[in-house]
C-alpha cells in the first residue's frame, strides 16, 4: 500500500516531532559553538500543507530570503532548507566575519552577497543540517549522506519550490519539520525545514519500532 | 477597482472583464498566462511539473503543464472565450541553485517545465505572443484581464511588462 500523510497518525506524528526537536537541538548546539553565542530555539512544529496554501507556513511567497539548500540521499532522501530574512542573514554574517553592515542600500543591493559571504552562510546552513541529520541517524541507525550546499537570495516561493517539485510527483501536500533559531537579540531569526521523501517516512517511523 | 485574485502553487484561476490574476515567487514553476482580447476572459495557472502522463498521482489538473493548459480552455471556453482568439504568455522556469552534481533530478526542472508548456500550447493551437523564461531567480507575474497584459516583477533582475 501507498503511504500518504492520511495516514500518520497523532503517535506517529508526536514521534516525527520528538525527532525534529532532537534534531534542531543538536544543530542549535552546533551553531551555538560556531558563533559562541547563546541560541533559543522554539520546539518543532509539524506542518502539512496544501501547495496552493503554502505561503502560509512562512511568509508571503514574494519576501525577499536567502536560502541553503541541501540534499540528502541513503537509506532515507529529502530535503532541507535553512532560511533567513535578508536582514538576519546579514546580521549572520557581521557576527560571522566581524564586517560592518551598510546602511541606505537598494533592494537590489541589499539582495547581493559577496562570495565570502555567501559561503560564510552556506557553511552554517551546512553544518546546522549535517547535525540535524547526525542527530536523526544515531537515533535511527539509518545512514544519511547530505549533499553541498547551495545558496540563493530570492522570493520565499521560488526557494521553496524546488523542494517542493519533487514532492509534487506523489502528494497535492507538504510535510514540513519547522523550527526557527533565535540569536541573541531576536537579531537573527531563521527558519529551518527538513522535508524527507514519502517513502522515508515510513522507513524513519519502522527503524523506531512505531509501525 | 481592481481585485486582486491569488493563484498559488499548482493551482489556476480564470476572471472575466476586470480585475488581476497573480501568482507570487515563481521558481522553476512556470506561470501559464491565457487571453482572449475579445471576450476579455483571463486565465493563470502556476504548474509544478512538465506532465501529468507517468505519474500516479495526477488529480490535481493544475499542477502539470499539459492538464493545466486543458482545464484553462475548458474553463475559459465555458466563460464565452473563444480558441481561436485565445493568445498565450508565459514567465518562471528558473533555475534556483546552481546544482553542481549533473546528475540531479531537479537538474532543468525549469527548462523542462517551459518545453512542455510550450507543447502543450502548441496542441491545442495557442500561440505564444510572449515569454520571459529562465534565468536564476525568482518572479512575481500579474495579469490584467482589461488589458491582457502581463507584469513581471524580479528582485535585482528589474520589472517587465509583456
Amino acid at each position: 500500500m501507498e503511504f500518504s500523510f492520511d495516514d500518520l497518525s497523532n503517535l506517529h506524528l508526536d514521534v516525527l516531532k520528538e525527532i525534529g526537536t532532537i534534531g534542531a537541538g543538536n544543530a542549535a548546539t552546533s551553531l551555538s559553538k560556531m558563533l559562541n553565542r547563546r541560541i533559543d530555539m522554539n520546539v518543532p512544529e509539524i506542518k502539512i500543507s496544501e501547495f496552493s496554501n503554502i505561503e502560509s507556513i512562512l511568509a508571503s511567497a514574494d519576501s525577499l530570503v536567502t536560502g541553503v539548500y541541501l540534499q540528502f540521499k541513503g537509506e532515507i532522501k529529502g530535503n532541507a532548507l535553512f532560511i533567513l530574512d535578508v536582514a538576519s542573514a546579514k546580521n549572520l554574517i557581521s557576527l560571522l566575519l566581524d564586517a560592518k553592515e551598510e546602511d541606505d542600500i537598494s533592494e537590489a543591493e541589499y539582495a547581493k552577497f559577496s562570495e565570502l559571504e555567501i559561503s560564510a552562510l552556506e557553511e552554517v546552513g551546512n553544518i546546522l543540517i549535517s547535525s540535524y541529520l547526525k542527530a536523526i541517524s544515531s537515533l535511527t541507525g539509518l545512514s544519511i549522506k547530505p549533499s553541498v550546499p547551495y545558496f540563493a537570495c530570492d522570493m520565499l516561493g521560488a526557494i521553496l519550490s524546488v523542494p517542493l517539485i519533487q514532492y509534487g510527483e506523489t502528494s497535492d501536500r507538504a510535510l514540513f519539520i519547522e523550527t526557527e533559531f533565535i540569536i541573541g537579540l531576536d537579531k537573527v531569526k531563521s527558519h529551518f525545514i527538513v522535508m524527507p521523501d514519502i517513502k522515508s517516512y515510513t522507513i524513519i517511523l519502522k527503524s523506531l519500532g512505531v509501525v | 477597482m481592481n481585485e486582486i485574485v491569488k493563484v498559488g502553487m499548482a493551482d489556476l484561476k480564470v476572471i472575466s472583464g476586470h480585475g488581476i490574476l497573480t501568482t507570487l515567487g515563481l521558481g522553476s514553476c512556470v506561470g501559464i498566462a491565457l487571453y482572449d482580447r475579445t471576450t476579455k476572459v483571463a486565465g493563470l495557472a502556476h504548474i509544478m511539473l512538465p506532465s501529468s502522463k507517468l505519474i500516479k498521482n495526477n488529480q490535481n489538473k493544475a499542477k502539470f503543464a499539459d492538464t493545466a493548459v486543458e482545464q484553462l480552455l475548458r474553463i475559459m471556453t465555458s466563460m464565452n472565450a473563444q480558441i481561436k482568439y485565445i493568445t498565450a504568455k508565459i514567465a518562471g522556469g528558473a533555475q534556483m541553485f546552481s546544482f553542481r552534481d549533473k546528475t540531479n533530478d531537479l537538474l532543468n526542472i525549469g527548462e523542462r517545465n517551459v518545453r512542455a508548456t510550450i507543447e502543450a500550447l502548441k496542441q491545442h493551437n495557442i500561440p505564444i505572443i510572449a515569454q520571459d523564461t529562465g534565468g536564476n531567480y525568482g518572479r512575481t507575474i500579474e495579469l490584467h484581464a482589461e488589458t491582457g497584459l502581463l507584469v513581471v516583477r524580479t528582485i535585482g533582475h528589474g520589472t517587465k511588462t509583456l
